[in-house]
């Protein structure tokens, strides 16, 4: 029995035990992706219950660089991040990270591989103050005033309302300064790899400006980063590589630049254009 | 700023007030309510670390009062051999021999606790109605163990000399023991407040509480929480255990049965998972308790159960609704 038990509490679904499943075939990579991948997934099948959601999923992120991670509604794209962070065990295939298969770790250990995560309901803790849930992400940090306080600053520029509301309930924020948040506090120590799920997601436009200024800043320094996004506009100025997912297998990978400027590309892979 | 909402803190001084109408004579009515305070918060002492472990990992442990019963019997024994010490009308000497007595029963309850949580609980996460049935099995177990340790009598356990007596507040009479669990109790509630609000540890139970998903997402390993929630819940009850062991001068292998509907009642009150919650919901049945022992004793228990329903259509998450739940 795993040591980690929340994952079989009474909401949580239960993964199911699964003897074969067929393999798919992987998607290949074009030539121009770079093979230098701080994390990649290697036929990722993941199962919920009864429900088979993975059928083999291949992606690549590669170092330093940001993936997104695009495709309709129920195509794969939470369950793989979920996968990735051992919320949701993979029933087959492999999560390398770093060279290491890290695919039956449990999820403080990946975390603990300097990994930060936002799901798509951001995980603030409402009873608790925005210092103090930036302190929670601050692993380093026993007390407020051990966090490092010129990232801090850097994040309070950022981000306003986290250093306006410092001392208030995370509850009483608004969705967007939630977001800002959930945001802050997966960067309030530099991590290898962030992982975010629809950071975007019920912003208004001019946090979404913010947004993107610090993604893409966080690029500028080096640090890897995986997006699922919906919101194409987001997607196009800031990836660059992407994935597209469609019926729980990456369906297309390449660069985002590449997809931009291929209409026919994006109609038939996302039923739009960009 | 973090705001408090008093509207619950209203609740117990409204409880009191409404009841002194009813019970008529003010003296009558001050000892009631130094008893009601007193027994509220050794229900505290025992009901604020069930309330953590069924807020952190959804455990409903139904076996705490098996450590109710385990840290009074352990007392008897203690206090049985300090016998010198508990005679003397000193209160220095009788605290000298309590205060070991409180100790020896909350590390005998933590380490049953221990064993408790590695093969009762632990094979039964995530399912309720296994996780009623086996702890329920547990304490029917550990209360058999009791008898052939201690017997199936009821022990006395009688007061120290030093704490027997009541000082005089005008005409009402108020005892001294109930002064002293009032004492512990504000003691024990402030030692809480401190860790959940102050500490990292602190802060981690309150995040697991409400999110322990999330908690694990970002680095930490709740599991590890969890256990050491439980083995301090556990010697928080034996602590309880002994306070309410005191307060009513005998222990039976049973009283753990008898004490764990008070403290559900409790917990739903102050609403799952919530450490100032417990403290009003345990006041509230402490008081109500007392009042109704002394107005219309054939409906106590049912009071405190109308209490509960009444609290819960104002707030069907208890009085301190924990956020994500």
């Amino acid at each position: 029995m795993s040591s980690y038990h929340s994952k079989t509490g009474l909401f949580a679904p239960q993964p199911a035990k699964v003897a074969q499943v067929a393999h798919s075939h992987p998607v290949p990579l074009p030539p121009d992706v770079p093979v230098d991948a701080l994390l990649r997934l290697e036929g990722v099948h993941t199962h919920i219950g009864a429900y088979h959601i993975l059928h083999g999923v291949d992606l690549v992120v590669p170092r330093g660089q940001l993936t997104m991670l695009l495709g309709r509604n129920g195509a794969g794209k939470t369950t793989t991040l979920r996968t990735i962070m051992g919320l949701w065990q993979a029933s087959q295939g492999r999560v390398v990270f770093n060279g290491q298969d890290i695919t039956r770790e449990h999820t403080p250990d990946i975390a603990g591989r300097n990994i930060a995560y936002v799901p798509e309901n951001m995980g603030i803790f409402a009873d608790l103050t925005v210092r103090e849930n930036m302190l929670l992400a601050a692993r380093q940090a026993k007390r407020a005033n051990q966090m490092d306080e010129a990232r801090l600053q850097w994040i309070f520029k950022l981000f306003p309302a986290v250093e306006k509301f410092w001392l208030h309930p995370a509850g009483k924020l608004s969705g967007g300064q939630k977001q800002m948040l959930a945001v802050s506090r997966a960067i309030v120590e530099p991590r290898d790899l962030l992982i975010f799920d629809e950071p975007s997601k019920g912003l208004a436009p001019v946090m979404i400006n913010n947004m993107i200024d610090a993604f893409q800043q966080l690029k500028h320094s080096g640090t890897t980063i995986l997006l699922v996004e919906q919101n194409i506009n987001f997607a196009k100025r800031l990836g660059d590589t992407v994935a597209v997912m469609d019926d729980g297998r990456v369906v297309h990978a390449g660069s985002m630049q590449a997809l931009a400027q291929d209409e026919a590309l994006q109609r038939s892979l996302l039923g739009l254009a960009l | 700023m973090n705001s408090i909402d008093i509207k619950p803190l209203l609740l117990v001084p409204v409880l009191a007030l409404a009841m002194l109408p009813f019970v008529g004579s003010p003296s009558t009515w001050v000892t009631l309510t130094v008893a009601g305070l007193a027994m509220g918060m050794i229900i505290f002492i025992i009901a604020s670390g069930l309330t953590l472990v069924f807020g952190l990992m959804d455990v409903l442990n139904f076996g705490h009062g098996l450590f109710i019963a385990l840290g009074a019997f352990v007392a008897t024994s203690v206090l049985g051999a300090m016998g010198d010490w508990t005679g003397s009308s000193e209160l220095w000497r009788n605290l000298v021999a309590v205060l070991p007595a409180m100790l020896v029963a909350m590390a005998v309850a933590a380490a049953v606790g221990v064993a408790f949580e590695r093969f009762i609980v632990r094979p039964v996460y995530g399912q309720h109605l296994k996780q009623i049935l086996i702890t329920m099995g547990g304490m029917i177990i550990g209360e058999e163990l009791i008898k052939v340790i201690w017997g199936p009598l009821q022990i006395p356990l009688p007061l120290p000399e030093g704490m027997r007596g009541a000082l005089y507040l005008g005409d009402a009479a108020v005892e001294k023991y109930r002064l002293i669990a009032v004492v512990v109790g504000l003691a024990v509630f402030a030692a809480q407040i401190w860790v959940l609000s102050r500490t990292k540890i602190g802060l981690l139970i309150r995040a697991g509480v409400q999110d322990r998903e999330m908690v694990e997402s970002l680095g930490y390993r709740i599991h590890r929480l969890f256990v050491g929630v439980f083995v301090v819940g556990s010697a928080l009850a034996g602590l309880g255990g002994v306070m309410w062991g005191l307060y009513q001068q005998n222990v039976v292998p049973q009283m753990g049965h008898q004490v764990n509907v008070l403290i559900f009642i409790v917990i739903i009150i102050g609403g799952l998972g919530s450490t100032g919650g417990a403290l009003i919901g345990a006041l509230l049945v402490g008081l109500m308790a007392n009042y109704t022992g002394f107005l219309a004793p054939k409906v106590a228990l049912f009071s405190n159960i109308a209490l509960m329903v009444a609290i819960l259509l104002w707030r069907p998450q208890g009085v301190y609704p924990v956020a994500n739940r």
